[in-house]
């Protein structure tokens, strides 16, 4: 049991100094909400049920233009695929638990409480691994809600002449050049990227689709050429 | 869009992205991630924020627009110089969004 708040403590102070990125994050995304019409209740409805600020970004940009609601859904979807991989790349250290505790802990998994938690668990092997994670993504959880109830808050104060929606193409390139870890990566952004201004005027936002799952084919195929031609030399 | 049609909208993503969170975790020991699928989820990130980003700097009002009054362009450039050297999300912000306010001011 000691060794359960242990591990719970340490991972709240590993969450703690990426709260810095968090907080802000959190309430740029709150801020936009009310920028493209919504009420508190439902800014905050959105940042509880979805928790997930590129995806909530995006589906407000989505908003702003007037995409049809199941683009919204779709597109929102696809920019959250990478959870999945989260999830398999965590699944061997969060197991022992009930259906219930998996729920609650698969619920609050984040970029930050990923990238937190696996830096630890690959340096320090004892550990509880459920504690530590768990320590991380309460932490994340509750201060992203706190940042979203201040920029809900502030969101109104906020005029749309000051153009603040170009916070959403501009968080998400700092996004996108964290994601640029070698050379198949750049090649699925620069694919996506060109494709995506390419096939702008395809009806209903379609090509915004389009151009992801093509970025992801280029960059799933450079990665194989890459393999074979290190096998043949 | 209606209220009820946005509430709709909020658990459609939800109900998507908490399956997306919990489906490994819950099949572990159950089922194996077949190895192309984890190889293609590698690109999601990289391939969809591109695809949004590339579009919002080359259509500002919907149309493409390559030339020096665009100014979201430009500014754009300037943020993606800070985010390829700073990876942060906020600073690129700032930067970005300063960019685009002086030219503005300036030039607008």
């Amino acid at each position: 049991m000691m060794r359960m708040n242990e591990d719970f403590l340490a991972g709240v102070k590993g969450a703690l100094p990426i709260l810095v990125g968090v907080i802000p994050f959190a309430m740029i995304s709150s801020v936009a909400a009310v920028s493209v019409g919504l009420t508190f209740p439902e800014a905050m409805g959105m940042s509880v049920i979805v928790f997930a600020g590129a995806s909530q970004l995006v589906v407000f940009q989505l908003m702003s233009i007037g995409s049809p609601w199941i683009i919204m859904v779709f597109t929102a979807w696809v920019v959250n695929l990478r959870f999945s991989m989260y999830s398999a790349t965590l699944a061997p250290y969060l197991q022992k638990l009930s259906f219930w505790q998996k729920a609650l802990l698969a619920y609050m998994l984040s970029d930050q409480a990923f990238g937190v938690s696996l830096g630890y668990f690959l340096v320090n092997k004892k550990v509880n691994h459920r504690w530590y994670y768990f320590g991380v993504a309460v932490t994340i959880w509750i201060a992203w809600q706190i940042g979203a109830i201040i920029g809900a808050l502030l969101g109104a104060l906020v005029p749309a002449s000051w153009g603040f929606d170009f916070a959403f193409p501009l968080s998400f390139m700092a996004l996108m050049f964290a994601a640029l870890s070698d050379s198949p990566t750049v090649i699925a952004a620069l694919v996506g990227g060109m494709t995506a201004v390419f096939a702008k005027q395809l009806p209903y936002n379609t090509g915004l689709v389009l151009a992801t799952f093509l970025g992801i084919a280029s960059g799933y195929f450079a990665e194989s050429l890459n393999t074979k031609s290190g096998v043949i030399q | 869009m209606s209220a009820v049609s946005l509430w709709l909208l909020f658990v459609a993503i939800g109900l998507g992205t908490f399956l997306l969170r919990f489906i490994f975790i819950y099949l572990f020991g159950k089922i194996a991630m077949p190895e192309w699928l984890q190889r293609a989820l590698r690109f999601v990130p990289a391939a969809a924020l591109a695809a949004l980003v590339f579009p919002a700097l080359t259509h500002p009002t919907g149309h493409l627009d390559l030339s020096l009054h665009n100014f979201r362009l430009l500014a754009g450039l300037g943020g993606a110089l800070v985010a390829w050297k700073t990876r942060n999300v906020l600073l690129t912000i700032i930067v970005g969004m300063a960019l685009l306010w002086m030219m503005e001011a300036a030039f607008g």
